[in-house]
């Protein structure tokens, strides 16, 4: 039997889809999550192909390690052999917890379905090589990388059944919680637009914030730009930054360096708009424009608007 | 507050990545190594500051073989008191972690802090697994950690935004950008680090739970396409019908 834990504090994510999508194709699976969400919700999650859901709704999932005391309570008594997650904040956390918990090995952001031999293949090298995993336990955890199989929906709502485990009490105590207004965290943005000191100065952003209203995207940045203080640290993207893996990066006046790369490779489909022909970015883009930004990007955002507008 | 620092040897950023033994080993050839830099500026550095301002003690724990002795000695540099080998080749994140929380067992410490992960195999595993083996509290990609006796308030990132939250040490805290800043060693630092003991334990006996079979380069990306920056109709057509992303 595949488990697959559902982080429902914010609603369910495309990628908890995509992990129970993965798991259909290990066997039969059952969900297991916790919190308010309705069971109207959660009972969706039976479309991409768990025969039930169970939920506990003593334990908030402010507690890491409480979540890791459930899951191993209901994986020993469903008789689970894989558990699965969705490699977001929360599942990355978890995961190794459940791993010494359960004493079964753990493949950390999976982007394949294991093959013949049973190895999985995992980024590394802030992903400039693929390593494949084997488990050599006979218990696995397995947390996939969001993007890496799309969803399928292909049945119909299954049964919610609350469950009251001894998860013990949350030893964490949240004093406050800040979400981003109305702004796309930018971790699971699909489509990314990014600027770097190729635009001069922190008053010339408007043009790629425009870009970024219109494409739905969030807004990113280069360590320079945020270190200079033109926009906030969060922006950051790149080795030292945030890591992301989006469907459409565009890069604007962005060189490329190497630890810029390591935070963005993972994305589906790069734009990079730069006056140098010789930036490094164009060897890692899929589509190129060698042009000046000021004069690019208004263009960019007309033929955008034309194409919404149609 | 005695602290415990994990850090790990990882290959400089601008390494060439290679591999060996039938693409079944990390080509270490010519690879410059450094300390892992989410454990070095992250977890080392906010160690120091806490051991500065409220006085203490920052042990720093390794586990692999001689060869990390030098970027032990740079942790050593940075400024910790002291040094732990766990003298043994680090098989998997399981591995690891259990050694360290072996260790941590028998030697009570308040604080264990990591980096959020190690930049080759980004993992970000043997943080929730030593809080695990030690069944003391986990708290991932703190990005700012303040310490008032015995409560730990951080600051950490989750899905979707930033939260504040409180525990009671002893804890484990994963260490993420914001935390600190890094430090350059100084001459002093680096004289100092040479006589500052480095103790090098034998391992305990555990079995690893997983292993990295084989490594591969990602297919190589097909040509960049060079669009007009006249014809950004182009560029947009291209993103809806052929990249299909918009």
């Amino acid at each position: 039997m595949i488990l697959v834990y559902i982080n429902s504090t914010n609603g369910i994510s495309k990628a908890s889809f995509e992990a129970v999508t993965y798991a259909k194709k290990l066997g039969d699976v059952i969900a297991l999550s916790n919190g308010s969400l309705s069971s109207d919700d959660l009972a969706h999650i039976g479309s991409y192909g768990a025969s039930k859901v169970l939920v506990d709704r003593g334990v908030s999932g402010d507690d890491q390690q409480q979540v890791t005391r459930m899951i191993a309570e209901v994986a020993s008594s469903n008789g689970v052999n894989t558990v699965v997650f969705s490699h977001d904040l929360h599942g990355k956390s978890i995961a190794p917890m459940l791993s010494v918990s359960m004493k079964a090995g753990l493949v950390q952001g999976a982007i394949s379905l294991p093959d013949a031999e049973g190895c999985i293949d995992v980024n590394v090298f802030s992903g400039k090589a693929i390593g494949k995993v084997k488990v050599n336990s006979s218990s696995k955890i397995i947390s996939l990388l969001p993007n890496s199989l799309p969803p399928e929906e292909t049945g119909t709502a299954c049964a919610v059944e609350e469950v009251a485990t001894q998860a013990g009490n949350a030893l964490i105590k949240v004093l406050s919680t800040k979400k981003p207004e109305g702004e796309i965290p930018l971790p699971e943005a699909e489509l990314v637009v990014s600027a770097g000191r190729g635009l001069k100065g922190p008053e010339n952003w408007g043009m790629v914030e425009d870009l970024a209203q219109i494409l739905g995207a969030a807004t990113a940045c280069s360590r320079p730009v945020a270190d200079i203080g033109w926009r906030p640290h969060h922006e950051h993207v790149g080795q030292t930054g945030v890591a992301i893996r989006p469907n459409l990066y565009i890069a604007i006046g962005i060189s490329g360096a190497i630890q810029h790369l390591a935070g963005v490779n993972g994305s589906k489909v790069i734009v990079v708009v730069n006056t140098d022909p010789e930036a490094p970015f164009f060897k890692a883009a899929d589509y190129g424009v060698v042009g000046d930004a000021f004069e690019v990007v208004p263009r960019l955002n007309e033929a955008l608007k034309k194409f919404k507008a149609s | 507050m005695k602290i415990l620092v994990c850090i790990s040897k990882a290959p400089d950023t601008t390494s060439k990545i290679a591999f060996t033994d039938g693409n079944s080993k990390f080509d270490e050839n010519g690879v410059q190594f450094v300390v892992n830099p989410y454990d070095e500026w992250y977890a080392l550095v906010r160690a120091l500051e806490i051991k500065e301002s409220t006085g203490g003690h920052v042990t720093i724990i390794n586990v692999g073989q001689g060869s990390d002795d030098a970027i032990i000695r740079k942790a050593l540099a940075i400024g910790a008191d002291e040094a732990v080998r766990i003298d043994a080749e680090a098989k998997d994140a399981y591995y690891v972690a259990m050694q360290i929380a072996a260790y941590a067992k028998d030697n009570a410490y308040d604080l264990v802090l990591t980096g959020k992960e190690t930049i080759n195999y980004n993992g970000s595993q043997v943080g929730g697994m030593i809080a695990e083996g030690l069944s003391i509290p986990f708290v991932s990609l703190g990005s700012k950690l303040e310490i008032s006796g015995t409560t730990l308030t951080v600051e950490r990132e989750i899905v979707g935004g930033v939260q504040v939250i409180e525990v009671e040490a002893p804890a484990v805290i994963s260490c993420a950008k914001g935390m600190a800043e890094q430090r350059i060693p100084n001459m002093r630092g680096i004289m100092a680090a040479r006589t500052k003991p480095l103790n090098v334990i034998p391992a305990v006996d555990i079995a690893d739970l997983t292993s990295f079979v084989s490594y591969e380069m990602p297919g190589e990306k097909s040509a960049v396409k060079i669009i007009d920056p006249e014809n950004m109709d182009e560029l947009v057509a291209l993103l809806h019908s052929e990249a299909k992303v918009i």
